[in-house]
């Protein structure tokens, strides 16, 4: 049986019956892993000991019926999050050699409920770049075709999953870096309301805009794992003091008579003809399904880039400061004085991206710069924040592309890091302003997939999940899968 | 927005970050392409607004001053570069006679 073919709830189920065992399903996912993956690199480190222990465990738990929630369905992890005991690199040299010493509350909670982890998931260094070409592990390939990039930064968890690897996989998203791969793989990734997903043990890039989440190949997948990730975590002073919500019961509920916005700013911009045709087909589908389409304004979404990488960067120059060569991680060879210690170990650790990030923060904080940068871009992220406040009081939720275009060849980008940048141009705003967005397929352009990225109001992944699964149930872009 | 090699090196040495005088041209171009994208915000009405630090509107939480960590002394040392007598180790900090 092609076991990878299944989703995640008829794997659960097949569980449930015994039609298969856990032990069955890892083994198969580790062997395609062992088959595939070197052509793809998604994985920095497989855990197969472990998993095939995880394994087992859920197994003798069903055999006296005494299973939990998600007994014994693997997943990967991205390499952001702390796994006891398993190196955690977050695509670095600088933690090349990390074996973190606690697990983040994501990992815990996910194997409370008796999840199997598969392995870590490569991703760009840090989480920083769009197209995972910044990894120290080496770059990882698009499954619909490898000279192409799986976009970033959650490249080897949207890379593994398109290519049936792992049946769903942790992601993270501080600017962009689940839904963009999930739209250049052909896949459904979703970020939740920043607070809903506890942070503890998650590698801090930019702490007030990073946020986990998941990628999988539908809606009905994500809503089963996020809502068992989500929930307050008293370890993370910014988590939302929230019970889990409830995130599979309303799937099904029609979304007849609910308001879909389109900003006008966005639809202004030049697109790629293919990007607005496959747009428009997907606002057909919805209006088919009984939704209102009512063009909206966002007066000042424009600045969400040059906010962003401000923010972003000066978050990060402050966050990376603990990588000093001291405590964990990278040490340079021989270091004469303790300054040469700190500026040579940080120098060789990090690579070119983390580095031009950490010297654009430390000069937007810098004495006679923090007034004109920082606390004006501040400033602008509110006006974003109240566009969008204002926006929610007429539609449930935004329409747009995830992405200028489908995936681009490997290499393309990399020498403009401005024209990398703008990759992320219509899934930054949701995070300058904390709110619910997602991604799903809606269309291809030779060969390759394209997502359209919908954007809820704060605490509304219900209803995106609603959306995203409606649209799902009338249409075949999410069943896609490459021939690899 | 134009930036010193002088200027670079500031904010290099401000960021721990030891950068070769061959690598600050192209650097420098770089980094100045990046805070090209900045003066977009100088047309932005901010007069009105305060800044947003946070998405969540919430104050700071507090929790009991108990003890809830156990002692992960050893496990934390296994992963530094450099350990003696169960403290970490760096180069000499402190000037003087030894």
């Amino acid at each position: 049986m092609d076991l990878h073919k299944l989703s995640l709830s008829k794997q659960l189920e097949g569980l449930k019956k015994g039609d298969f065992t856990s032990t069955e399903l890892t083994s198969h996912y580790l062997n395609r892993i062992s088959e595939l993956d070197g052509q793809l690199n998604s994985f920095i480190t497989v855990t197969e000991d472990q998993a095939l222990s995880q394994a087992k465990a859920a197994d003798d738990r069903y055999k006296t019926n005494n299973n939990f929630f998600l007994d014994g369905l693997p997943i990967a992890h991205k390499d952001i999050f702390c796994t006891k005991g398993v190196l955690t690199t977050c695509g670095s040299k600088m933690l090349s050699n990390f074996e973190a010493p606690y697990s983040s509350t994501v990992y815990e909670k996910l194997d409370k409920n008796g999840m199997v982890m598969l392995g870590k998931t490569n991703m760009d260094e840090f989480a920083m770049g769009s197209s995972n070409e910044t990894s120290y592990f080496g770059p990882v390939k698009n499954p619909w075709n490898i000279e192409y990039v799986p976009g970033g930064s959650s490249g080897g968890s949207a890379s593994c999953v398109s290519a049936e690897l792992a049946p769903i996989a942790t992601a993270t998203d501080t600017g962009g870096s689940i839904r963009q791969p999930a739209s250049l793989c052909g896949l459904t990734g979703i970020k939740p309301t920043y607070g809903r997903v506890s942070r503890y043990g998650m590698i801090a890039f930019a702490s007030s805009l990073d946020q986990g989440g998941v990628i999988a190949k539908s809606a009905e997948d994500a809503a089963l794992i996020l809502e068992a990730m989500s929930g307050h975590d008293p370890k993370d002073s910014t988590s939302l003091k929230l019970d889990q919500p409830d995130l599979t019961n309303n799937l099904n509920n029609p979304i007849k008579g609910m308001k879909i916005g389109l900003p006008k700013e966005f639809f202004e911009k030049e697109m790629a003809p293919y990007v607005l045709k496959s747009i428009e087909e997907a606002i057909e589908v919805y209006k088919s399904l009984g939704a209102e389409i009512v063009e909206i304004s966002l007066g000042n979404i424009n600045l969400s880039l040059p906010i962003y990488y401000i923010i972003a960067p000066a978050e990060c120059s402050a966050n990376l400061s603990r990588y000093d060569g001291v405590r964990y991680g990278y040490r340079c060879e021989d270091p004469k004085d303790i300054e040469d210690l700190f500026m040579r170990t940080r120098e060789e650790g990090f690579g070119a991206e983390v580095k031009r990030r950490i010297l654009i923060g430390t000069y937007a904080l810098s004495a006679g710069y923090y007034d004109a940068f920082y606390l004006k871009a501040q400033k602008c992220r509110q006006l974003v924040a109240n566009d969008f406040s204002e926006a929610f009081k007429s539609v449930d939720v935004i329409l747009s592309p995830t992405t200028p275009g489908t995936s681009f060849k490997s290499g393309e980008k990399t020498n403009d890091p401005v024209e990398m940048y703008l990759q992320d141009i219509f899934t930054i705003p949701a995070n300058l302003a904390g709110l619910p967005g997602l991604s799903i397929p809606c269309g291809e352009h030779n060969g390759l997939p394209l997502g359209m990225q919908l954007v809820g109001n704060s605490l509304e992944e219900g209803k995106l999940l609603q959306f995203a699964h409606s649209f799902q149930s009338n249409t075949d872009w999410h069943m896609k899968m490459p021939n690899i | 927005m134009a930036l010193s090699d002088q200027e670079l090196r500031e904010i290099a040495y401000l960021a721990r970050i030891s950068v070769k005088e061959e690598s600050l041209p192209s650097l420098k171009k770089e980094l100045e392409d990046i805070l090209g994208l900045f003066e977009e915000l100088d047309a932005a009405n901010t007069s009105e607004v305060n800044a947003m630090s946070h998405p969540l509107d919430l104050s700071q939480p507090t929790r009991k001053d108990e003890v809830t960590e156990e002692d992960l002394r050893d496990e934390l040392l296994k992963n530094a570069p450099s350990v003696k007598s169960g403290l970490f180790l760096v180069p000499k900090v402190i000037d003087g006679e030894n």
